[in-house]
């Protein structure tokens, strides 16, 4: 028997593990989760366990609805959550079909066949995010901030220290290392910065850490979201990504002769995310509310540009130490905490790689005076704005070879359809705005 | 259950029966990449093709079986057969065309040479125990569950403490030799296996700077 499969089911019989959750997630990223029992595992590590793939949104169409739920025996983990029953553990699956094929709908599945053709290459992915989140009192609308404490404020206003602890002992009994936690600078926000690992294993921990974040605020009797945009006046919350490609155990980011520490793989990848940054948006930031965040005045980034150090930009290069090389990296951030991010992580990559394969040309550095150029003075230094809407973003992936590329053409055609549903409902609502401004005047 | 297989670039056949029979091939230059290559659980055997350079093979097989000290199963021509009767040191022979069946079998009763001692199962440091016959750690007597990749290499440090360690020695012991995405690999787990034995003992496993890691 294979030692990984020795090692669960030896695991599972000397811990007591009573319930073995088995997590994959749907297109739109929601994680979706089956226990079995510890008397199925063998066959569930053998073959897969069946089930009915057409009730998962963007999973099979109703006359090929039988589908394979295969754990991936290294995710493995017993689960420490407090409130739970004790005995319980998870391990991610791939979706494959009754023919032992790997799904195309599977979110797992198509990061990982990107993730091949940037092997077949010779260069691994690693990601870093860091991940947003408010806590409000509960679910109800308006949402209730449990502070009014800003950008690192400490006790008496940062109640929820308590909560961010907690969880941040939680995900490293998870072996997810948090690399630093702090007060964001809106009320209730809150930030966990991951320290980074490579992009499949990544994806499998923002999920977790979703689902942990939510489970201690549960605890506390309180509600987290990463919702983008929650609170008008304030910063939403995003999910900046560091990103690194490495070579041969090189960083194949820096050149220490290069534009700023960076090398042509460096900048063609920051090329390429430019490039395709309008095409990749709806799957980055894939829900209505996204694009409210993605707005002048609050630190989002809107222009299509990059720069060393300057919070406006949607690529940024920051400052490595002296001597730390591996520490090269990039980062892009338009994405927000609610993206799939395996589909993200997906698209991100390909853009990247799309810029080193076809040398696209880096565009100067562009800081905040962006901010300041007219329409005009933009238009004329091929600046382009991210898109506005969800709509604008749907449309800019429509036409791209790229997404369709990198998601292959079951999700592209899914999440596309998806959306134009999830736009449609929108455009009819009649929201509090327009009750607000409209009915008394008009 | 790793089988060293020699020429680097063995036959499909045998490949196959290899992969058939439950075992995992993994092709070696020579004794000394046999040696590097080294599974951290160790060789099950080695088998030789003796092919376009029969010689040259069946010094190979010599070697590995002195050397290494694990039974060397040769692959021969029906026509070469008589060639091995003065060559020494493989453990059995096999002829073409394998019968992957009778691969299976010769495999299952060469065994390992030496039977490996009644391995002590429990490895202890401070208050960390390692139970390797039954997969389990405890730090002061309570469980801390740990991936399966972050127990091989817990395991492998606690096996060899005390020693420094490069990345790529790590790499190829604890993930064996074709994994892909290089030493940063060792570096995540060792950041996460730190963060499993929480913050007082996470300095058991040092970081030596420009040179790799020690454990105790």
């Amino acid at each position: 028997m294979d030692r990984q499969h020795e090692y669960v089911l030896s695991t599972v019989k000397e811990r007591g593990i009573r319930f073995i959750r088995l997590w994959f997630t749907d297109v739109q990223g929601f994680l979706k989760s089956f226990a079995i029992t510890p008397a199925e595992l063998p066959i569930a590590l053998e073959e897969g366990l069946s089930f009915d793939g057409s009730a998962i949104d963007g999973f099979s169409r109703t006359h090929e609805a039988d589908m394979l739920a295969r754990p991936d025996p290294a995710t493995f983990q017993v689960l420490p959550w407090k409130n739970d029953e004790t005995g319980v553990a998870r391990m991610f699956c791939d979706i494959v079909t009754p023919e032992g094929e790997p799904f195309a709908g599977d979110p797992r599945y198509v990061l990982r066949r990107t993730l091949e053709r940037a092997a077949d290459l010779g260069y691994s992915f690693y990601v870093a995010p860091e991940i947003e989140y408010f806590y409000f009192r509960d679910a109800t609308s308006p949402p209730e901030a449990l502070d009014r404490g800003g950008y690192f404020d400490l006790t008496p206003l940062d109640v929820a220290q308590e909560y961010r602890r907690s969880t941040i002992m939680l995900l490293e009994q998870l072996g997810i290392p948090v690399a630093f936690s702090h007060h964001e600078v809106s009320p209730s926000q809150h930030e966990l910065d991951l320290r980074h690992t490579n992009a499949l294993a990544m994806a499998d921990n923002i999920i977790t850490t979703r689902l942990a974040v939510k489970e201690v605020a549960l605890e506390h009797g309180i509600y987290a979201t990463f919702m983008p945009k929650p609170l008008e006046q304030f910063d939403g919350s995003g999910m900046h990504l560091h990103l690194s490609l490495f070579q041969d155990d090189q960083n194949a980011f820096h050149d220490a002769n290069g534009l700023h520490g960076l090398s042509k793989v460096g900048q063609g990848f920051i090329a390429g995310l430019l490039t395709h940054a309008s095409e990749i948006t709806a799957i980055t930031n894939q829900w209505v509310n996204s694009y409210k965040r993605l707005v002048g005045g609050f630190d989002a980034p809107v222009f299509e540009t990059w720069a060393r150090n300057d919070q406006s930009a949607l690529v940024r290069v920051p400052a490595t130490k002296k001597g730390k090389i591996d520490s090269t990296r990039i980062e892009y951030r338009s994405p927000d905490p609610a993206t799939n991010p395996y589909l993200a992580l997906s698209v991100i990559l390909a853009a990247g790689l799309a810029g080193v394969a076809n040398n696209y040309e880096l565009p100067p550095e562009t800081g905040s005076d962006v901010l300041k150029m007219s329409r005009e003075q933009r238009k004329e230094a091929g600046i382009r704005h991210l898109p506005h809407t969800l709509r604008d973003a749907i449309k800019a992936m429509e036409s791209s070879e790229l997404v369709r590329g990198a998601l292959g053409d079951h999700v592209f055609e899914w999440f596309l359809k998806n959306k134009r549903r999830e736009w449609a409902q929108y455009e009819q609502h009649v929201s509090q705005y327009e009750l607000e401004e409209y009915l008394p005047v008009l | 259950m790793y089988i060293a297989v020699y020429p680097e670039s063995p036959s499909q056949s045998l490949t196959g029966a290899v992969l058939t029979s439950g075992y995992q091939p993994v092709p070696v230059t020579d004794v000394a990449d046999a040696a590097r290559k080294e599974p951290s659980a160790g060789w099950q055997a080695a088998i030789v093709e003796l092919g376009d350079l029969p010689d040259l093979a069946i010094t190979v097989a010599g070697k590995l079986a002195e050397e290494l000290a694990i039974p060397v199963l040769v692959v021969v021509d029906r026509t070469m057969t008589l060639g091995l009767l003065d060559a020494g040191g493989f453990t059995d022979f096999i002829l073409t065309p394998l019968d992957p069946a009778e691969l299976q079998v010769r495999l299952h009763q060469m065994g390992p040479m030496e039977e490996a001692g009644p391995d002590e199962p429990m490895l202890r440091y401070q208050d960390l125990e390692l139970n390797t016959a039954t997969y389990q750690a405890t730090i002061a007597g309570s469980p801390k569950d740990l991936t399966y990749m972050e127990y091989e290499l817990l395991r492998f440090l606690m096996e060899n403490p005390s020693r420094v360690w490069s990345r790529e020695q790590i790499l190829s012991k604890v993930w064996g030799y074709d994994y892909f995405g290089g030493s940063r690999t060792v570096d995540v787990h060792v950041r996460r296996l730190r963060a499993k034995l929480g913050e007082e003992r996470s300095s058991w496993i040092t970081t030596v700077r420009s040179v790799g890691y020690r454990f105790g």
